[in-house]
């Protein structure tokens, strides 16, 4: 007798099917991007009003006007600077040195220019925007400023931890990677601090300028 | 009288689309698993600016959500072209963002709520007097810590314009 094969099922419209789904999860969710500038506001508190004495070569004052130019005050001196051109401007800064005595700084390789900052630990940077700018400038130069710092406490990493074979960044990256081991985080962690107190971020916003 | 049936010469045998399935499931299955649901429905044009010094902003349930920008084109005759803030699917004032906060951090358990972390997905075109009411409101409720939601790239590349 010949032996009869079984029919084949018809297995056309799976695909429909698979696709049907496919076409569901593809409208209903999104791919996040959920990564940004992370940054801290400072708290309100009326009854703090001493004024804090500030060597004026120690401030890095940016204004970012309704047109959304920059104006960069450091050192008794204004000018209207680009954008591209903050970044070197800020680590120029930063990384001056030019203190002297007790505020000398060991670890600046800048120009030590006695104009501008003493240390890393006195340098601060300011920035005041106006209601009118646009926020993407606001966040270039937010960028920007953040960029200067991670260069100067990349540097200083390496120099630090020279067996590490990584960064700043990078290491602040496997600090907050959920798969890093506990003992490691423990030990990063040690590091990341000591850096961060050598080049501490002093980051200063001022309340927005009404524009007319 | 030949034993042997000839094959049916002319047509092509049908392609078997068997494997169509398989494909169209592993990319569901990469799509399930790389992608999240959708929280708000956005009624704002949401263009992020772009940033290179970027963190990640990791575990999602410690995340508040604060949408800003100009509402998107069937809201338009509506609220007309200025920038305005979202929360929760619907247009708020500033003086809502108070409310939200506090019940979101209620939504939340207690011990979490001092690592509660307000994310800005403000619009690139958005002015900052807006952003600044906001960081205001939040510091008025001590929600200090915020991440500027960016995207990732070249910060200068989109400013001319």
């Amino acid at each position: 007798m010949a032996k009869r094969s079984a029919p084949e099922v018809n297995a056309g419209s799976m695909a429909d099917i698979a696709f049907l789904l496919l076409i569901f999860f593809l409208v209903t969710t999104t791919i996040e991007t959920d990564s940004g500038l992370s940054r801290k506001l400072p708290p309100l508190d009326e009854n703090q009003e001493q004024d804090v004495i500030i060597k004026e070569k120690n401030i890095f004052q940016l204004q970012v006007n309704k047109n959304n130019d920059l104006l960069l005050k450091t050192g008794g001196e204004e000018k209207v600077i680009e954008i591209k051109d903050l970044r070197k401007a800020a680590v120029d800064f930063l990384d001056n040195g030019g203190g002297t005595g007790s505020d000398a700084c060991k670890n600046c390789q800048g120009k030590r220019n006695p104009k501008s900052s003493d240390n890393f630990d006195k340098a601060i940077v300011s920035l005041q925007n106006d209601r009118a700018t646009k926020y993407d400038v606001y966040i270039a130069v937010q960028n920007e400023i953040l960029a200067a710092y991670n260069q100067i406490r990349n540097r200083e990493f390496v120099k630090a931890y020279p067996n590490l074979n990584m960064n700043f960044v990078e290491a602040d990256q496997k600090y907050s990677d959920p798969r890093t081991s506990s003992s490691e985080k423990e030990s990063l962690k040690e590091k990341l601090e000591a850096i961060k107190i050598l080049v501490p971020q002093k980051f200063s916003e001022a309340e927005p300028k009404k524009s007319n | 009288m030949s034993k042997f049936k000839k094959k049916k010469g002319g047509d092509l045998p049908a392609i078997s689309t068997a494997s169509l399935p398989d494909i169209v499931f592993m990319l569901l299955f990469f799509f399930m698993v790389a992608t999240v649901m959708r929280q708000n429905t956005l009624m704002i044009e949401n263009k992020l600016p772009a940033a290179d010094q970027v963190e990640k902003l990791d575990k999602k349930d410690l995340v508040m959500y604060i949408y800003a920008g100009k509402p998107s084109q069937r809201y338009e005759s509506q609220y007309g072209t200025e920038s305005r803030i979202q929360l929760n699917d619907k247009f708020a004032d500033v003086s809502e963002i108070a409310a939200f906060i506090a019940a979101e951090r209620a939504s939340k358990r207690e011990e979490l709520v001092p690592f509660l972390t307000t994310a800005l997905k403000v619009d690139s075109k958005a002015n900052m007097g807006l952003v600044s009411d906001i960081k205001q409101e939040l510091r008025k409720v001590n929600a200090l810590k915020i991440n500027y939601t960016t995207r990732k790239g070249d910060a200068l590349s989109g400013l001319k314009n």
